[in-house]
């Protein structure tokens, strides 16, 4: 690893957003038009409040899971990818590069949303605004390490735009959105408790509350922190020097 | 420079397999330093993987390749091989310009590199111009640019010519014989037979083997013949024959 060839592949990342003004439109805008969306939809502002701090959680981490796993398959599918194996960049200098690129990315995104639900859109929060935060862009950072992770196990992009419904529905209907996680059958519970969303959606709950920023909070968010770094790890596991 | 005896590259019995059908057959040879080294062959022959297991990313089944005196693919080579790939490894969309200050501070090369490797291969009036919206010569000349950056002892160029128009040719070649007077070893494959008369050594691939390995002098010696093309095709009827 090295922290001048990380910094280049994230800025070098960033250029390529750069020139595509659409994908960041995209990036940035689609979760603050569904928060609009959803506040003229529930038309109730306590319903509002429930649902908008599980659509600020779900919402990073579905758009950076799709970005980043498409950008990382194009990149393995170029001449890129093996081209900068034979060089001296690491591993962890891609994966990490992408991850601060996309990281900045899911920043500007959350906050947008969040700006305009909590001024425009009234969303009222009793507690502090940082635990809000904090849940959102650890997420995001999930979904993107979780997207570098799958665009290794698939060959085209077709294949790629698959693997986020097998990620993202298990998590969203086993996170405990729909029916509260203590109320499933055990096993579909214990599925439910290997997977990273559901404790994210628990912490993004404590943070709506508020009040109650404790050690349950914090264990919550340890959690999700871990699953991302074991992506990012196993993600750099599959990224070989040499291949067939 | 390195270890700065003996060849810059020595490749012993190297076999490859690719899909479950070993493409490369136990291929024996050195590289000297310094030269052109054409590595010819029709398309398909194994030049790619060749070249991709002297810069060490491809999986070998068997043998011993040493580049610079190092194993291939150890991490010391990574900055002192210069590697353009078939596939240009050019990103559409970021420009010519980005692509190399990227790849520049990849191979820990001076900043002001990329403005020279630009003129050398003469994309400097193309350098704002995203990859995306380049001929397809232009991508082959801005991956090729990739690989002159920083001081490689070795370039791997993998078809650096072609679909270029011959007087761009000529001026590549003149860059190539340029560089190996200033010591550095070029390994340069085509397909294209009358490119073989512009290197001082000849690698002669085909369905994974060696066919000829030599000066392109000594090759129309060998088959009789002045023409590179009717050359090797006594060479398949010699090996056809033995």
């Amino acid at each position: 690893m090295n922290p001048a060839i990380t910094i280049a592949t994230a800025r070098r990342i960033m250029n390529q957003l750069r020139h595509d003004h659409r994908t960041v439109a995209l990036m940035v805008l689609v979760p603050t038009l569904v928060m609009i969306l959803l506040y003229y939809v529930m038309d109730d502002e306590r319903s509002f409040a429930m649902w908008a701090p599980i659509l600020l959680c779900v919402f990073p981490f579905l758009v950076m899971f799709l970005v980043t796993s498409i950008a990382t398959l194009r990149e393995r599918t170029s001449g890129t990818l093996e081209r900068l194996m034979a060089s001296p960049l690491g591993k962890l200098d891609l994966l990490l590069g992408y991850g601060i690129a996309f990281g900045l990315m899911a920043c500007v995104q959350v906050a947008l949303a969040l700006t305009v639900s909590l001024t425009w859109l009234g969303l009222d929060l009793p507690g502090d605004l940082w635990p809000l935060v904090l849940v959102a862009l650890l997420n995001a950072l999930l979904g993107t390490a979780l997207g570098l992770l799958c665009s290794a196990f698939a060959r085209t992009e077709f294949q790629a735009v698959q693997f986020m419904p097998i990620v993202m529905i298990p998590q969203i209907l086993l996170g405990g959105i729909l029916v509260p996680r203590a109320q499933m059958a055990a096993p579909l519970e214990w599925i439910s408790d290997v997977l990273p969303m559901s404790y994210a959606i628990e912490a993004m709950r404590d943070a709506v509350v508020g009040g109650d920023i404790g050690g349950e909070f914090w264990r919550d968010l340890l959690i999700v922190a871990g699953a991302a770094l074991l992506a990012l790890v196993l993600g750099a596991a599959t990224l070989r020097r040499r291949t067939p | 420079m390195m270890n700065s005896v003996g060849p810059a590259i020595a490749v012993r019995d190297l076999r490859v397999s690719r899909g479950g059908v070993e493409v490369l057959h136990g291929l024996t040879f050195d590289v000297p330093r310094g030269e052109v080294t054409g590595l010819l062959g029709p398309s398909g022959c194994g030049k790619t993987t060749l070249m991709r297991a002297i810069v060490g990313v491809q999986i070998v089944a068997g043998g011993e390749v040493t580049v610079l005196g190092e194993p291939a693919g150890s991490p010391r080579l990574r900055r002192l091989i210069g590697y353009s790939t078939q596939n240009p490894a050019v990103y559409r969309d970021l420009s010519v310009r980005e692509n190399l200050r990227y790849f520049a501070a990849v191979l820990g090369a001076p900043k002001d590199d990329v403005e020279r490797v630009l003129e050398e291969v003469g994309l400097t009036g193309a350098a704002h111009q995203l990859g995306g919206s380049l001929s397809g010569g232009q991508l082959s000349r801005a991956s090729l640019a990739v690989a002159l950056l920083g001081s490689p002892e070795l370039v791997v160029l993998d078809e650096p010519t072609v679909g270029l128009d011959p007087v761009l040719r000529q001026e590549l070649w003149r860059l190539f014989h340029g560089l190996a007077d200033r010591g550095v070893t070029l390994l340069v494959s085509s397909h294209v037979m009358d490119e073989a008369a512009r290197c001082e050594r000849l690698l002669v691939l085909r369905q994974g083997e060696i066919l000829a390995d030599g000066t392109p002098d000594g090759l129309r010696e060998r088959t009789r013949t002045t023409d590179l093309e009717e050359a090797f095709l006594r060479l398949v009827e010699e090996r056809a024959a033995a």
